[in-house]
């Protein structure tokens, strides 16, 4: 396997045989024609609210929906002048994702009797048309991945002050108890730890790429797993104190386990030992026993999770289980196709447009809509995924699966939270829940492996590389 | 590298699946039992969403859905609410309903699997879902002049039909107006429960049919009566010794009889005597001779110790396990730690007069789908044979003496033939004492069987006995119902 290669070697023609398996116009055009698709489901998605709601169509929140498609499209033009090859999938699933969570922000709006900027709804496609544009941005200034390689440092940095910002007095905000937002005034208004996800994954894949052969080479065997020397713990451990840290300080599981756990998936395929996510997993969860009984939310959330339906879980206020179990009330009463947009009472369960949106979701599409949803997901997972297998330079590889398990990861950790998997922790779901950072990051994983899935394809294997 | 990522992506795809694996188990398999859930709101703005079931008197509602313009769409109405809340009980929007509310709320709300095709036919044909209608077998009439007859009494009064068990009349005192347990707002429903629950009256108790269980007194020498005639030793004219006290055996407790002396004058005192002035001295020891299980196996046989749903569920009145010598002679006179509802009491008048057949009682006539098609007919139901017709036909004799020439001589109604027994039950050293009255009329042809239920010596404290208040009451409904 290669490293990152000399520049030299990307601009080499490639022989003419190759060149004629690329199509890229058929790639954008099937891309175009899936957007076209994602567009139509997400109007239908509205009218179909406003006529469950409201019982009549109102154009305004269409026509808002109808810019946002606009900026979509704005993005696959882009994308037809600099990401040619890009993959065709990804795009048109995160398209369809916003708009089925702007059409049930707004389903709950209509509930809640919110309007205009009050609305969630409205302040929702204003973040998409933000997220979008910072990936148009994104793809449109990185035209080579492999320039984020010559900022691994500075992208821990990044991902390090961005964690830390919400502990900074005056500035950091506490909602629902989780010290995880920034804001001026009053109003919360941004999660950082949505971004350092990004910055993280792009230090992770920097950082393994440079060091792997210390951290894999050398060490030694115990129960058939070779395990590494003591002070190449290092890395570990320091991912480890930052996620207890966040558990500890931010009081945010459901971070805590998304970056450790990203952090453990990019050691293993870097260094290929087993033993980092023995060790790492022992470690974290270690942590979180220790947690659970010493933090009174975690150990809120253990208790929640394995009984939720005593009364004395579902009364206690706060750190009970009553949100909890109205969202199983809710999944159970959308049953197997659910109630119907505008049908179901999503807003009896509390935040029902934030962490809750599957449960919102799942209550009025039913079984049905939970599946297509977590097949969306899967899909563009497997996409990103496909860089990795297809990638040429490890740091893409890397990059690429990274960004691709952060999303799996991200939406395991919340759909399983909802559906008493794991315990539940705050955590967004991507592209569909209300929240600007949650979607402005998603954007740019989506924009990121857009840039990736160009250069595999622009780059047909001259080399077979093992 | 890509050995390692295949793994990942192993992963990834376990995790997937494993969230489609949970969310169908929420939404498919555990979907029934979540809604069941009694704090799931949804399931019950749900419930208010279609239109639920009357519950009708004679065709006439006494709880409907009258439409609401807030978050539920229907407010549930009780007309006449104090009076039905025995049968009807309520059903607030937090929390469990009571009554027929609760025990036929399945075919009330339309979710009873009978109705699954009318409601299907209702969703395609676009009409209105719809609860199902509840015709119960009280008798108007009945119903009001039992209320009537309680007045201010602290109690219960049941008539029932005793050829089908059919329950003519439900009264309990002191009740509550079901109406104010319906409203929409919840922190107003708690309130008024609460202060239902914290009323020392105990409004929320069903009298008829549970609640806080008095001991039956003398009423229960029905069922000891029935033991002995059942048993073959004994007849109506059979001799019990007569003394003036008895000192209970293997204690130093004395028992008297409650107009003290002897009963009726005598070395000993015929069956049948002992019946018809309740004297308690006989009942002990002829409790003893019988025996526990003997009296145990009776008490059973009328439906003691078994629990009856007439569909609300109620709770069953007890003859105690294991008894020695002296507390099976206090049982045999009612005291001790028997204990029995009015409906209990009325199921053995009932029997008696029904020849000696126990039928299962009933609240509940019909019930009839939107479309005014039947779901369910209630037909009688027979519990068992509790007595012979024979043993039957001579305690019908030995009832309608209690009432002509005996301690239940306030029961009398000119023209008509009354059976009945009284019962003074106490209920501590210094507590007001436990009216009964049960009987049956006419006599000839039994008609109605009636309980009535006194609490708290009928105000007069230890002064109070079952002739002097709870007789009269019996009187008064009877005669109601008889000149309807």
């Amino acid at each position: 396997m290669s490293d990152a290669r000399p520049a030299s070697a990307r601009t080499a023609t490639p022989p003419e045989g190759i060149r004629r398996i690329r199509m890229p116009q058929k790639l954008r055009n099937l891309e175009f024609w899936l957007l076209i698709v994602a567009c139509f489901i997400n109007a239908a998605a509205i009218v179909l609210v406003q006529l469950g709601a409201l019982g009549r169509v109102d154009t305004q929140l269409v026509l808002l929906g109808a810019g946002l498609s606009l900026l979509v499209f704005g993005l696959h033009i882009a994308m037809r002048f600099v990401a040619r090859d890009a993959d065709p999938f990804l795009l048109p699933i995160a398209t369809v994702l916003n708009g089925l969570g702007i059409a049930m922000i707004y389903r709950i709006d209509i509930a809640e009797g919110d309007a205009g900027w009050e609305s969630a709804a409205v302040r929702q496609i204003a973040w998409s048309a933000i997220a979008i544009i910072c990936a148009i941005a994104t793809i449109l200034v990185i035209r080579n991945h492999r320039v984020l390689f010559r900022y691994t440092y500075l992208a821990g940095l990044v991902a390090i002050i961005l964690l830390l910002l919400p502990l900074v007095p005056g500035l950091g905000r506490e909602v629902y108890g989780a010290r995880v937002w920034i804001g001026f005034g009053d109003i919360a208004t941004f999660q950082p730890g949505e971004i350092a996800k990004i910055a993280l994954a792009v230090f992770f894949a920097g950082y393994l790429v440079r060091n792997r052969d210390s951290l894999s080479m050398v060490g030694t065997k115990f129960l058939g797993m070779q395990f590494p020397r003591a002070r190449d713990l290092g890395p570990l451990l320091i991912v480890w104190a930052l996620s207890m840290a966040v558990i500890v300080f931010q009081r945010d599981l459901g971070t805590a386990l998304l970056y450790f756990g990203l952090f453990l998936v990019m050691l293993y395929v870097a260094t290929s030992r087993l033993s980092w996510v023995v060790l790492g997993l022992s470690l974290f969860i270690g942590g979180a026993i220790i947690a659970s009984q010493t933090l009174d939310y975690v150990g809120n959330r253990f208790a929640n999770w394995l009984d939720p339906f005593s009364d004395a879980r579902f009364n206690a206020d706060p750190g009970g289980s009553y949100q909890l179990v109205q969202g199983l009330f809710g999944l159970a009463n959308g049953g197997l196709i659910g109630t119907g947009w505008g049908q179901g009472r999503p807003d009896l369960t509390p935040v029902p447009q934030s962490d809750y949106i599957i449960a919102s979701l799942g209550e009025e599409l039913g079984l049905a809509g939970i599946f297509a949803i977590l097949a969306l997901y899967l899909l563009f997972v497997a996409r990103g995924f496909r860089i990795g297998f297809a990638g040429q330079d490890d740091f893409g590889k890397l990059l690429g699966v990274g960004l691709a398990f952060v999303v799996a990861l991200q939406v395991f950790i919340v759909v399983g939270g909802v559906t008493r998997v794991i315990p539940l922790t705050g955590l967004t779901t991507p592209f569909l829940a209300a929240g600007g950072s949650s979607l402005v990051a998603n954007w740019i994983i989506v924009a990121l492996l857009l840039r990736l899935s160009d250069t595999v394809r622009n780059h047909p294997r001259l080399v077979i590389d093992g | 590298m890509n050995r390692e990522l295949k793994r990942v992506s192993i992963v990834a795809l376990l995790m997937f699946l494993t969230l489609l694996v949970s969310s169908t188990i929420i939404q498919y398999v555990q979907a029934e039992a979540l809604e069941a859930d009694s704090r799931n709101s949804r399931t019950l703005y749900e419930s208010y969403s279609i239109e639920r079931g009357p519950i009708l008197v004679d065709g006439e509602p006494i709880a409907s859905s009258q439409p609401s313009d807030d978050n539920y769409k229907f407010q549930r109405v009780y007309a006449n609410g104090p009076l039905y809340a025995p049968v009807t009980g309520f059903i607030p929007v937090n929390g469990e309903a009571t009554g027929l509310e609760r025990s036929l709320n399945d075919y009330l709300s339309g979710q009873s699997s009978s109705q699954f095709f009318d409601s299907l036919n209702r969703l395609i044909s676009g009409q209105d879902p719809m609860g199902a209608s509840v015709e119960v077998a009280i008798d108007p009439v009945a119903q009001q002049a039992a209320w009537d007859a309680l007045g201010e009494q602290s109690g219960a009064v049941i008539v029932t039909e005793p050829s089908t068990g059919r329950i003519l009349a439900m009264v309990t005192k002191p009740t509550y107006e079901p109406n104010t347990m319906a409203v929409h707002d919840s922190e107003q429903v708690i309130a008024t429960y609460e202060g239902l629950l914290a009323d020392p009256g105990d409004p929320l108790f069903n009298r008829a049919t549970g609640g806080d269980m008095n001991p039956p007194g003398s009423v229960f020498k029905l069922v000891v009566v029935a033991a002995a005639l059942e048993s073959g030793k004994y007849t109506p004219e059979s001799q019990l010794p007569n003394p003036s006290s008895f000192t209970l055996p293997g204690t130093d407790s004395v028992v008297r009889n409650t107009e003290g002396g002897d009963c009726g004058g005598g070395a000993t005192v015929s069956l049948a005597t002992a019946l018809r002035l309740s004297c308690n001295i006989p009942f002990a020891e002829l409790g003893i001779e019988l025996g526990d299980a003997a009296i145990r196996e009776q008490a059973e046989k009328f439906g003691f110790n078994s629990e009856f749903e007439i569909p609300t569920a109620t709770e069953p009145s007890v003859y105690p396990r294991v008894l020695d010598d002296a507390q099976t002679a206090l049982s045999a006179f009612g005291q001790y730690e028997v204990r029995a509802t009015p409906m209990q009491m009325a199921m053995v008048s009932a029997a008696i007069a029904n020849g000696g057949i126990v039928m299962n009682p009933n609240l509940v006539d019909q019930i009839t789908a939107p479309d005014f098609t039947p779901l369910q007919e209630f037909e009688p139901r027979e519990f068992g044979r509790a007595i012979s017709e024979e043993t039957a036909n001579t305690m019908v004799g030995m009832m309608i003496n209690g009432v002509e020439n005996g301690a239940a001589s306030n029961a009398r109604i000119d023209g008509v033939s009354v059976a009945g027994k009284t019962g003074t039950a106490e209920n501590g050293e210094s507590d007001p004492y436990t009216l009964w009255f049960t009987g049956f009329a006419p006599a000839d042809n039994p008609q109605y069987a009636i309980t009535v239920l006194v609490e708290d010596g009928g105000g007069l404290g230890q002064e109070g006995y079952g002739n002097l208040i709870a007789a009269p009451i019996a009187k008064q409904v009877l005669e109601a119902v008889l000149n309807k």
